[in-house]
């Protein structure tokens, strides 16, 4: 298929269209509206789909829950305070089990802030933003590309782990426009089945899904059975790019857009000759502490870049331990940074430290 | 060529982003590394309106341009908001026909193209912004007027031929404008 110039918002919507997702549902807020704008016109083409634009965000994920009992491939989309208002139901979805994709483009805050890029963000997506100890697999996209491969693997990864798979952009990767190529669509009559919907008990057992336990002996069994499984998620699941990290004295670590311009800051500096790198977590949650810690045998300081004022870090430093000084540039508000200022950043370590 | 980064900017109505749309989807047939970055926000009809495109031989980190190469000022507003960030050494490209300041910067090139009035010399008074994307690609060699056309064809497909050919007529008054120089 040829490449297309799209904006990020539609490129999900056509991924998400083409990975089977059959039902939508979302409230407007910007700098996501584009999604939605482009979900309306496209499942209108679509004989076995269903888009709902709901009276608020609360509906929204409360039909996707509906949906995703049904055994659809259901997605909504919102802005960091409209994700706010979901975290009930995900906290409940994670209760029953179900699987969903929720796309955050995220906007500065707190609050309601304001409508540009941030990733203020990242504890509440990847620390469970609702009640009750849960986790999402939280995938931060950093191009055009990898938000078509990233929204087709959030719902095969859904599906596998019935869980709840956040999709975490900004404004800046939802209202870009860069070049892409699409899979072929996906039949959602092929997808395997589910064998623990609700789609009419005729001809066998009823089943029921609910996420209230009363018994904590069950309650406590079930949340070794979620324990489990979540253990199992961060075994296989976890992706990260390495980027020019065989001789690096230091590492930029960051995600997302951060990440985007960081391994601008990463070229310009190697111009220059010095040695340094990217670690680029791809998965939140799962963090890939594992290969991050692995990298401190050889590189003893990491910068951690985020447009915040400091949350991965955290994860950073629980991974790595004494095993590096990890150094901290953040930008929170809705800044963008250019790749200029992360070299100054990256050249004034360079010097403190003689690396 | 490395990595260019040119805004356009005008009112709501100008094509602004139809230009930069038009810039970046030729980028893209020539396999170069393009991004197309509108600005947003709250809006009203009538408005200010600008994007920014980056066209590159390498992978493009940000998309933002702190200091673009060149800058396509549609309005007066335009100028005076861009004009202090432009690179040294870079171009602005004005709408004659609309800006009557001049930019006062000595360090920047300046080409000014009564787009409106050829557009309506062309008949086809909504065709300014064909006019100015024609002249910044002759003058610049960002990617090639052939591109242009191409794209612009395939963007007003469903348009017809007729737009087509006002289009292209006007895409092609404009390179000729600068290319007299």
């Amino acid at each position: 298929m040829a490449k297309q110039l799209m904006r990020g918002s539609h490129v999900i919507a056509e991924a998400a269209t083409r990975a089977g997702c059959r039902f939508y549902a979302g409230y407007p807020i910007t700098p996501q509206n584009e999604l939605p704008e482009y979900m309306s016109e496209r499942f209108a083409q679509l004989e076995d789909a269903t888009f709902i634009q709901a009276e608020s965000e609360l509906a929204a994920i409360n039909m996707v829950m509906g949906a995703s009992m049904a055994g659809v491939r259901a997605m909504t989309s919102s802005s960091s305070p409209g994700i706010s208002l979901k975290q009930e139901a995900i906290s409940y979805m994670a209760g029953m089990e179900l699987p969903a994709v929720v796309v955050n483009i995220m906007r500065g805050g707190p609050g309601l802030g304001n409508i540009a890029p941030s990733q203020q963000d990242y504890f509440q997506a990847t620390k469970g933003g609702g009640h009750g100890g849960y986790r999402t697999i939280v995938l931060a996209p950093y191009s055009g590309q990898e938000l078509v491969t990233l929204t087709v693997k959030a719902f095969d990864l859904a599906d596998a782990y019935r869980t709840t798979v956040i999709l975490l952009g900004d404004g800046l990767m939802g209202q870009m426009m860069e070049p892409v190529t699409f899979p072929d669509p996906i039949d959602p009559a092929t997808l395997p089945q589910k064998e623990w919907v609700l789609d009419g008990a005729r001809g066998r057992d009823s089943r029921l899904i609910v996420s209230m336990l009363l018994d904590p002996v069950q309650m406590e069994q079930f949340n070794w059975k979620l324990a489990r499984k979540y253990e199992a998620i961060c075994e296989r699941e976890t992706q990260y790019e390495s980027y020019l990290l065989d001789d690096a004295l230091l590492a930029v670590v960051a995600f997302g857009t951060a990440a985007r311009i960081a391994k601008g800051a990463v070229n310009r500096v190697r111009k220059a000759g010095l040695k340094v790198g990217l670690f680029r977590p791809i998965t939140l949650w799962p963090f890939p502490g594992k290969e991050l810690r692995a990298l401190t045998r050889t590189i003893k300081h990491l910068l951690v870049f985020e447009m915040n004022f400091g949350q991965m870090v955290e994860d950073v430093k629980i991974s790595v331990g004494e095993q590096a000084r990890v150094h901290f540039h953040g930008r929170p508000g809705g800044i963008i940074s250019t790749p200029h200022e992360i070299a100054d950043a990256i050249t004034k370590l360079i010097y403190r430290y003689e690396l | 060529m490395g990595i260019t980064k040119t805004i356009f900017s005008g009112f709501g109505g100008q094509g602004v982003l139809m230009m930069g749309y038009v810039l970046a989807t030729s980028g893209m047939h020539e396999d170069k590394h393009v991004t197309y970055l509108p600005s947003y926000g709250a809006e009203v009809r009538g408005g200010t309106a600008n994007c920014t495109i980056t066209v590159s031989d390498e992978p493009i980190a940000s998309p933002v341009a702190s200091f673009p190469d060149f800058a396509i000022l549609m309005n007066t507003p335009s100028l005076m908001k861009f004009e202090g960030g432009v690179k040294s050494g870079g171009t602005v490209f004005l709408n004659s026909d609309l800006v009557d300041l001049r930019p006062k910067r000595r360090d920047i090139q300046v080409v000014a193209i009564p787009v409106n009035s050829i557009a309506e010399r062309l008949g086809n008074a909504r065709g300014a912004n064909m006019v100015m994307i024609g002249a910044l690609v002759q003058k610049t060699g960002l990617v090639s007027l052939k591109s242009v056309i191409k794209s612009v064809r395939s963007i007003f497909e469903t348009k017809g031929s007729k737009v087509h050919k006002m289009n292209t007529l006007a895409i092609k008054e404009g390179a000729a404008f600068v290319g007299e120089d």
